[in-house]
C-alpha cells in the first residue's frame, strides 16, 4: 500500500484547539510528521503595547484560559522587577495558593482528556467531577473560577478569610483521597496501561536536545523545575519534592502529573497552616522606570518565560511571551515518528498543549503553497499598505 | 390472508418495527446506564427516537468519487441482513420462526454482511479517514470472528444440534452445562463487543483518530439506517448469544416466553455496557494481539471440554 497523508487538524474531535499535524502514513505507521501553527494567532502582544501596566494584567491574564494565573504572575513578576517592589508576605502566599490551585486544576483536567483521547469516558466524568471543587475553591478565593482576577502589582486584591481557609482545606481533603484513587487507575488499569506504556518515546538526550519542559521533561528524566531551581513567590520556604519519572513515555508523562498535584495538596496545606499577617498589596506608581527584566514561573505545562521592556512611561514598550506549549513542540514531530496513527492523538495531548498561548503568525499562500514569517519592519509596512489600500493613511 | 401474515412478520413484529424501537430502547438504556456509571444524568427516553428522526430530514451529502450505487444501497443491506437473521432466533416460544440443522451458521454468515457493508461503505467513501477506519474494520474483523464461531461451535458440539432452537432445547433441559460453557460464554461476549465496534473494540470509527471512521463521509438518512443498524445487531447479537448460551426460552411461551427473551437480552447488553463504562480504547495491533492470545485458546479449549463431555455422556 501507498504512502497517505493524512491531516489531523485544525478541524478534528481530537483537537480542542485549531492546529495542524500533518501525518505521513504507511499503513498504520506514521513515518512522517509536522506540526503547522498560526491557526490561532491573536496579536496579544502587539496589543499589551498599547495599553498600560494595570490594564496589562487583565490582558495577559486572557493569553490562556487554564494557565491565566500563571502568565499574569510571571508577567507582573518582570514588571515588579524592573520597578524594584517588594511584594507583602502574606500576598506571596495567597499567589502561590492560587498557582497550586491552578496545577491541579490543570492536571485533572489533562487526565480527563487523556482518558478521553483513550476513549476512556468513565475516567475523563470522573476527574472532570472533582476537578469542580479545584474551581470551586479558585472562585472562593478570587470570586472566579477561570480568570481569577487575583493579581495586581505589588500584591493582590483579596485577602483570605478563616472561613475560606477551613472550607479549601475541607475540598483539599476530599481532592486528595480522589488523587490516589486516580493514582491507581493511572498506574493498574490494564487498557489504560497498553495505550500509554511505550508509546510518544522521548529519550532524556533527546528531550534536552529539543528543549522539552515541564512534565514532558520530567517523564523523560530530566530534573528541572524553576519552582526549586529559581525560587519565586514562598516555594523556597514549603517542604516538596519535584517528581520525575523514567519511562520517558506518555505513560510516564501521567504518573508525572498526578504525582504533582498530590505535592501540591501538600504545599497548599502547609500554606494554609500558616498564612501571615499584613497588608496585601503594595503601593506602584503608574509610571514604571525604565529597563527590562526577564521572569521564569513553572506552570502546569511547564517553564513560562516573560519579557518586559519599560520606557519610563505607563505603557510598556515591548512584552514577549514565550509559553510551554511552544518549547514542547519541537519534540512532537519526534515524539509521533515511531508510533500508530492510534497512538498520534494521545501522544499530542501528552504534552498538554495549549494553542492560544502558544500560537505564531503565518502567512500561508494556498495557489503558490507557501509559508512566510514576518519580521517586525516587514509586518509594519505590511499592514501601512494594507490600511492605504482601504483609504486610510498614517502620516 | 396467508400472503400477510409474512409481510407483517417482517414489518412489524419480530422484524423491521419491534427491532427497531426494542433498538433506540436498549440503545437509551446503554447511555443512561453508562452515564449513571460515569456520574452523569444521561438523556431522556425518546433521546434515541428524537437523533433519529433529526437525522433522518438532514440532507445526504454523497462524496463526488464516490459510487452512488454503492454509497447509497450499503445501509439497507446492512439492515436488511440483520433483520433476517431476527427469524432464526427464538422470541416467544421455544422454537423460532425458521428453524432448521445449520441455521446458526446461516446467522454467523448473515451477521458478517454488516461488517462488511462497513467496509464497503468505509472504502467506497475515498477518503482517507473512512479507507482507514474500512481498513480497521476488516483487520478486526480476522480477531474477533474466529473466536466467535468457535465458542458457539462448542455449544453446537454437546448440544448434537446445528440449529439455534435446538442447541437452546438442550441447555434448558440440562441447565448445569451452562456453568461448563462459562468461558465460551465470557469469550464470546468479547468477540461481540469487537463485532459490534463498541469501546474496548471502537478502533474502526475512533472518534478521537478518524473522526467518524468508515461512516465519516455518511450523512443525513444514509447515516441513520447505518446507525440504527448497529443497534438492531446489538440486539440480534444479545439475542443470539442468550439463545446459545443461556438456553433461550426453555418451555415458555407466548408472553412469558417474551418477557424472558427481554429479560435475557437486558442481560448479554448489561454485560456489554458494562464493559465499555470499564475500559480504555485498545489499538487495532492490541485487538488482534488480545483475541489471538486469550479468545481463541479460551474458545478452543471451550470445544474441547464440550467433546470431552460429549463423549462421556
Amino acid at each position: 500500500m501507498s504512502k497517505m497523508q493524512i491531516p489531523l487538524g485544525p478541524q478534528h474531535p481530537a483537537l480542542k484547539e485549531p492546529e495542524n499535524f500533518m501525518l505521513v502514513l504507511d499503513g498504520e505507521q506514521i513515518v512522517d510528521a509536522t506540526v503547522n501553527l498560526g491557526y490561532n494567532h491573536r496579536g496579544i502582544e502587539k496589543a499589551a503595547e498599547n495599553r498600560n501596566y494595570i490594564q496589562d494584567i487583565y490582558l495577559i491574564e486572557r493569553v490562556c484560559g487554564i494557565c491565566s494565573h500563571s502568565h499574569v504572575s510571571c508577567y507582573i513578576g518582570a514588571v515588579e522587577e524592573i520597578a524594584k517592589v517588594e511584594v507583602p508576605a502574606i500576598a506571596k502566599a495567597l499567589r502561590t495558593i492560587v498557582a497550586e490551585l491552578e496545577r491541579i486544576h490543570s492536571h485533572l483536567l489533562w487526565l480527563g482528556v487523556a482518558a478521553f483521547e483513550l476513549g476512556y469516558d468513565t475516567l475523563f466524568m470522573y476527574t472532570w467531577r472533582d476537578r469542580e471543587q479545584v474551581l470551586d475553591c479558585l472562585e472562593l478565593l478570587s470570586g472566579n473560577r477561570v480568570h481569577y482576577g487575583m493579581n495586581t502589582i505589588g500584591g493582590v486584591r483579596r485577602d483570605i478569610t478563616k472561613e475560606q481557609v477551613d472550607e479549601i482545606s475541607k475540598k483539599i481533603k476530599y481532592l486528595k483521597e480522589r488523587t490516589s484513587y486516580y493514582v491507581n487507575v493511572v498506574t493498574e488499569e490494564p487498557t489504560f496501561l497498553a495505550r500509554t506504556q511505550n508509546v510518544g518515546k522521548l529519550p532524556k538526550d533527546v528531550a534536552l536536545e529539543l528543549n522539552a519542559v515541564g512534565p514532558t521533561a520530567r517523564a523523560s528524566g530530566v530534573d528541572i523545575d524553576v519552582r526549586r531551581d529559581e525560587p519565586y513567590f514562598i516555594y523556597d520556604q514549603l517542604d516538596w519534592k519535584v517528581i520525575t519519572y523514567h519511562t520517558c513515555d506518555v505513560f510516564g508523562r501521567a504518573v508525572v502529573r498526578v504525582l504533582e498535584t498530590i505535592e501540591s495538596y501538600k504545599m497548599i496545606e502547609q500554606i494554609l497552616k500558616a498564612i501571615p499577617e499584613g497588608p496585601i498589596s503594595v503601593k506602584v506608581p503608574w509610571k514604571i522606570p525604565a529597563g527590562e527584566a526577564v521572569f521564569r514561573y513553572e506552570a502546569p505545562r511547564g517553564e513560562d518565560i516573560h519579557y518586559v521592556k519599560s520606557n519610563g512611561t505607563e505603557y510598556p514598550e515591548r512584552v514577549k511571551v514565550r509559553a510551554p506549549t511552544l518549547s514542547n513542540f519541537q519534540s512532537l514531530p519526534y515524539c509521533l515518528k515511531q508510533g500508530y496513527l492510534a497512538d498520534a492523538v494521545i501522544t499530542i495531548a501528552a504534552i498538554d498543549p495549549c494553542m492560544s498561548c502558544t500560537d505564531r503568525a503565518v502567512v500561508y499562500d494556498i495557489n503558490k503553497g507557501e509559508r512566510k514569517t514576518f519580521d517586525q519592519e516587514e509586518l509594519r509596512k505590511y499592514s501601512i499598505e494594507f490600511y492605504k489600500k482601504k483609504g486610510i493613511s498614517f502620516k | 390472508m396467508d400472503a400477510i401474515i409474512p409481510l407483517l412478520y417482517i414489518a412489524v413484529f419480530p422484524g423491521f418495527i419491534f427491532l427497531g424501537v426494542y433498538a433506540l430502547l436498549m440503545q437509551w438504556v446503554d447511555r443512561k446506564l453508562s452515564a449513571v456509571m460515569q456520574n452523569r444524568v444521561g438523556p431522556p427516553i425518546y433521546q434515541p427516537l428524537a437523533d433519529f428522526i433529526k437525522l433522518i430530514s438532514k440532507e445526504v451529502v454523497i462524496p463526488e468519487n464516490a459510487d452512488v450505487i454503492l454509497f447509497k444501497s450499503l445501509p439497507y443491506v446492512a439492515m436488511a441482513s440483520i433483520i433476517t437473521s431476527i427469524f432464526m432466533i427464538p422470541i416467544w416460544d421455544g422454537k423460532a420462526l425458521v428453524s432448521f440443522e445449520g441455521d446458526i451458521m446461516v446467522v454467523m454468515y448473515l451477521l458478517i454482511i454488516p461488517t462488511v457493508t462497513f467496509f464497503l461503505a468505509g472504502w467506497s467513501s475515498t477518503s482517507p479517514y473512512s479507507t482507514i477506519g474500512s481498513m480497521r474494520v476488516m483487520t478486526q474483523l480476522f480477531g474477533y470472528e474466529v473466536p466467535l464461531f468457535m465458542s458457539f461451535a462448542g455449544c453446537a458440539i454437546l448440544a448434537g444440534s446445528w440449529s439455534i432452537s435446538g442447541i437452546a432445547a438442550y441447555f434448558s433441559a440440562n441447565p448445569w452445562f451452562i456453568l461448563l460453557n462459562l468461558p465460551g460464554f465470557i469469550a464470546a461476549l468479547l468477540a461481540a463487543e469487537g463485532k459490534l465496534e463498541r469501546v474496548p473494540f471502537d478502533t474502526p470509527h475512533a472518534k478521537n483518530e478518524l473522526v467518524g471512521g468508515q461512516f465519516t463521509e455518511y450523512s443525513g438518512r444514509l447515516l441513520a439506517i447505518f446507525l440504527l443498524s448497529i443497534d438492531m445487531e446489538m440486539i440480534v447479537l444479545a439475542a443470539f448469544i442468550s439463545a446459545v448460551f443461556l438456553g433461550g426460552l426453555g418451555s415458555f411461551t407466548g408472553l412469558a416466553g417474551f418477557i424472558l427473551f427481554i429479560i435475557k437480552t437486558f442481560f448479554v447488553c448489561f454485560i456489554l455496557i458494562l464493559f465499555k463504562a470499564l475500559m480504555a480504547r485498545v489499538r487495532v495491533d492490541q485487538m488482534l494481539k488480545f483475541s489471538w492470545k486469550w479468545l481463541v485458546p479460551v474458545s478452543a479449549l471451550q470445544i474441547l471440554i464440550d467433546i470431552l463431555l460429549k463423549v462421556n455422556i
